[in-house]
C-alpha cells in the first residue's frame, strides 16, 4: 500500500507517477497493469483530439449551430459507461446512479440527433 | 473471436462512424447524411454495451430483467429527449442545446460515481478491485476529474439555460466585485478535493464532496458571463461534456467513450476559438472579465442621443425603399424574440417584385450560439445564398441604397472601431454605417447585451423606426404594396 501524505505539489506529483507505476505492477485485473492502460487511453485520447481537430478546421458560419448541436448528441456517448454500470447491478445506489445516468444521457442523445436533423432539414431546399 | 473482441469491434465501428460524422457535418451537403451516421454509430455502441460482460453477467443470474431495467430507463430518456426536440422553437435552440450539454455532463459525474461506489464495495471483498481502487491509479484520477467536469458542466448549463430563458432571478449578471476571490478559493478547494479523491479513492465521500465544490464552481463562472458572450459559453460547455465524457471513458476503461469524447472537446474549443476571434475577445477576457464598465458608459447616452436621432413612420421608408436598387437586411437576436423570419421573407418577396436586390448580412455572433441566425432565417424560408457573412458583405455596404437593421445593436455599434475605451472596442462589426442610409428598426434607444449606447442611432444617415420588430416589417411590407 502507499503511504500519502499531503507534500508540497513537486514531490507529491512524484509520488503520485511512483504510485501509478508501483500499484501496475502489484495489482492488475486482466493482465493489463492499471499504469499501461492508463498510457493507452491518454494515446488515444490525445490522437482522438487531434483528429478532432484535424477533421474540423473549417465550418462555414451556416453550420456552426447543426454542429454544435451534433456534437452534444455524440457527447452522450457517456450512455455507453451508464448502461454497464447500472446493468452490473453490484449495488443499490450504483444501480441508481447508472439508472439516472442512462435517463440523463440518453435525453442528450437523442434530444441532440432529432433537433440537429431539424435544424439540417429547414437548410435543404424544399423538394416541390 | 472471444465476445469482448466482438464489443470492441462494435466500439471501433462507432469510433470510426463519429469521426466520419464530424467530417460531413463541416459541409452543408453532407450534413445530413453525417448526423445519420452519427446516430449509427450511437445505436451500435449503446447495443454492444449491452452485451459488455458486467452487464451479461446479471442477465446470466436474474434472466431478461437487468436489460428490462435498461429499455426502460432509455425509453424515458429518449421520450424526453425526443419530445423537447421536436416541441422546442428554434428561437430557443440556445437553451436547448445548453440544457442537453448539462445532461450529458450531469450523466458522466453519475457514472464515474455509481462505477467508484461499486468499486469501493468491492475492493473489501476483492483483491483485483481493490487493486485498481489504489491511490492515485488511472481509475482514482480519472474519476476525480470526471465529477469535476461534469459538476461544472452540468451547473453552468443549467446557469446559461436561466440566462438564455430570461429567467428573472437570471437577469443582471453577477458581478460581485470578490467573484474572482470566491472563485479563487472554489478552485482551491478543488484542487485538494482531487488530491483527496486520488489519495484516498474509497473514501467516496470526497467524491461526493468534490462534485458540490464543481457545482458551485460552475454556477460562479457562468453567472457574471453577460448575454452578449453567450455563443462563447455554449462552445465552451460543449466542449466540457465532451471532455467529461472522454473522462469517463477512462473510468471504466472503454475507447469509445474516450474517442468520441475528445472529438467533441475539440469540437467544442475549436467553435469557441471562431467566436472568440468573431468578437475580437480573449478566451480569459470572456471567462473573467465581465462586463464592469457598463454603468459609467450609459451615463452619457443622453449626450450621444440628444437631439440628433431622426424617428420616421412606415410611409416614409416605404417611399425610401422604393427608390433603392439594393437593400442589405441586418438582422440581430431581436428579430428572433419578435418572431419577424416570416414577416421579414415577405418584406423581401415585395421589394424583389420590384426589382430590387435583397441581401442578408449575418454576424458571426447574431443570435446566442454559432450560427444562430442563419437557423432563424432557414426556418422562414429564405435562401441561404443570400445569407451573406460579415466578411464577405462589408465592402459592399458604400453600394447598397438602404441598410435595414433589426432588432440588432451592439453589432453595428460603430464605438467597436472608434471607442478604444468601448467595452466592446476591437470586435468585427457590419459596417452599416457606410450605406446610403440605415434604417434602424428597433423598440427604443435602449442598449443591447453589452449595455452601451450606439452612436449609429445618431449618426447623420440613420433613421429610427421605433416599433416592435414583426408590426413594423408587416406594416412597412403594406406600405410598400400600397404604393
Amino acid at each position: 500500500m502507499m503511504h500519502f501524505t499531503l507534500a508540497p505539489l513537486p514531490s507529491c506529483a512524484a509520488q503520485a507517477c511512483w504510485a501509478v507505476v508501483d500499484a501496475g505492477i502489484t495489482h492488475g485485473m486482466t493482465g493489463e497493469d492499471p499504469a499501461s492502460r492508463f498510457i493507452r487511453l491518454l494515446t488515444v485520447f490525445l490522437l482522438a483530439m487531434w483528429v478532432g481537430f484535424e477533421v474540423i478546421t473549417k465550418v462555414p458560419q451556416r453550420l456552426h449551430t447543426p454542429l454544435t448541436s451534433g456534437s452534444n448528441a455524440i457527447s452522450g456517448i457517456t450512455v455507453v459507461g451508464a448502461l454497464v454500470v447500472a446493468g452490473s447491478l453490484q449495488s443499490g445506489f450504483g444501480t441508481l446512479l447508472g439508472f439516472l445516468a442512462v435517463i440523463l444521457a440518453m435525453i442528450n442523445v437523442v434530444g441532440g440527433f432529432v433537433v440537429t436533423h431539424r435544424m439540417l432539414a429547414m437548410f435543404n431546399p424544399k423538394k416541390k | 473471436m472471444s465476445s469482448h473482441a466482438w464489443i470492441n469491434v462494435a466500439y471501433l465501428t462507432a469510433s470510426m462512424l463519429f469521426i466520419v460524422a464530424f467530417k460531413l457535418m463541416t459541409s452543408p451537403r453532407t450534413a445530413v447524411k453525417g448526423n445519420y451516421l452519427g446516430a449509427a454509430g450511437m445505436a451500435i455502441a449503446i447495443i454492444a454495451a449491452c452485451f459488455e460482460k458486467p452487464v451479461m453477467h446479471s442477465v446470466t443470474s436474474l434472466g431478461i430483467w437487468p436489460l428490462v431495467m435498461l429499455g426502460i430507463a432509455a425509453a424515458i430518456g429518449g421520450v424526453i429527449g425526443g419530445l423537447m426536440a421536436v416541441r422546442y422553437p428554434m428561437t430557443g435552440m440556445p437553451q436547448m442545446v445548453a440544457l442537453l450539454n448539462g445532461f450529458g455532463g450531469a450523466a458522466s459525474t453519475l457514472v464515474a460515481g455509481g462505477e467508484l461506489w461499486n468499486m469501493s464495495l468491492a475492493a473489501r471483498t476483492d483483491g483485483a478491485a481493490a487493486g485498481l481502487l489504489a491511490p492515485w491509479t488511472q481509475f482514482a484520477i480519472a474519476t476525480a476529474f470526471t465529477g469535476l467536469i461534469g459538476a461544472v458542466t452540468f451547473w453552468g448549463s443549467l446557469v446559461a439555460f436561466g440566462k438564455l430563458e430570461e429567467l428573472p432571478q437570471f437577469k443582471k449578471a453577477w458581478t460581485d466585485p470578490n467573484r474572482h476571490l470566491i472563485n479563487l478559493g472554489l478552485a482551491a478547494a478543488t484542487l485538494l478535493l482531487i488530491f483527496g479523491v486520488c489519495a484516498a479513492p474509497h473514501w467516496t465521500i470526497l467524491y461526493w464532496l468534490l462534485v458540490i465544490v464543481g457545482s458551485v464552481l460552475g454556477c460562479t463562472l457562468t453567472m457574471p458571463i453577460g448575454g452578449a458572450d453567450m455563443p462563447v459559453v455554449i462552445c465552451l460547455l460543449n466542449s466540457y461534456s465532451g471532455l467529461a465524457a472522454a473522462a469517463a471513458g477512462f473510468v471504466i476503461d472503454n475507447s469509445v467513450l474516450v474517442i468520441a469524447g475528445s472529438l467533441v472537446g475539440a469540437s467544442g474549443l475549436i467553435l469557441t476559438a471562431i467566436m472568440c476571434q468573431a468578437m475580437n475577445r480573449s478566451l480569459v477576457g470572456v471567462l473573467f472579465g465581465g462586463l464592469g464598465t457598463t454603468v459609467a458608459a450609459n451615463a452619457n447616452a443622453d449626450d450621444i442621443y440628444a437631439g440628433k436621432v431622426k424617428s420616421v413612420s412606415a410611409v416614409e421608408i416605404a417611399m425610401l425603399l422604393e427608390g433603392a436598387d439594393r437593400v442589405v437586411i441586418v438582422p440581430g437576436y431581436g428579430l428572433a424574440v419578435a418572431q419577424a423570419q416570416h414577416a421579414v421573407r415577405e418584406l423581401a418577396n415585395a421589394l424583389e417584385k420590384r426589382g430590387t436586390t435583397v441581401e442578408y448580412a449575418i454576424h458571426p455572433v447574431a443570435g446566442r450560439m454559432p450560427g444562430h441566425m442563419n437557423v432563424l432565417l432557414a426556418e422562414a424560408d429564405i435562401p441561404y445564398e443570400k445569407l451573406r457573412e460579415m466578411d464577405d458583405i462589408n465592402p459592399t455596404f458604400p453600394e447598397t441604397d438602404v441598410a435595414i437593421v433589426i432588432g440588432a445593436n451592439d453589432v453595428v455599434n460603430p464605438s467597436a472601431r472608434t471607442d478604444p475605451k468601448s467595452p466592446i472596442a476591437g470586435m468585427p462589426i457590419l459596417e452599416v454605417g457606410k450605406a446610403r442610409t440605415v434604417v434602424v428598426v428597433k423598440r427604443s434607444l435602449s442598449p443591447g447585451f453589452a449595455g452601451i449606447p450606439n452612436p449609429l442611432f445618431a449618426a447623420d444617415n440613420t433613421l429610427m423606426y421605433f416599433a416592435d420588430g414583426k408590426k413594423a416589417i408587416l406594416d412597412l411590407t403594406a406600405a410598400l404594396e400600397k404604393g
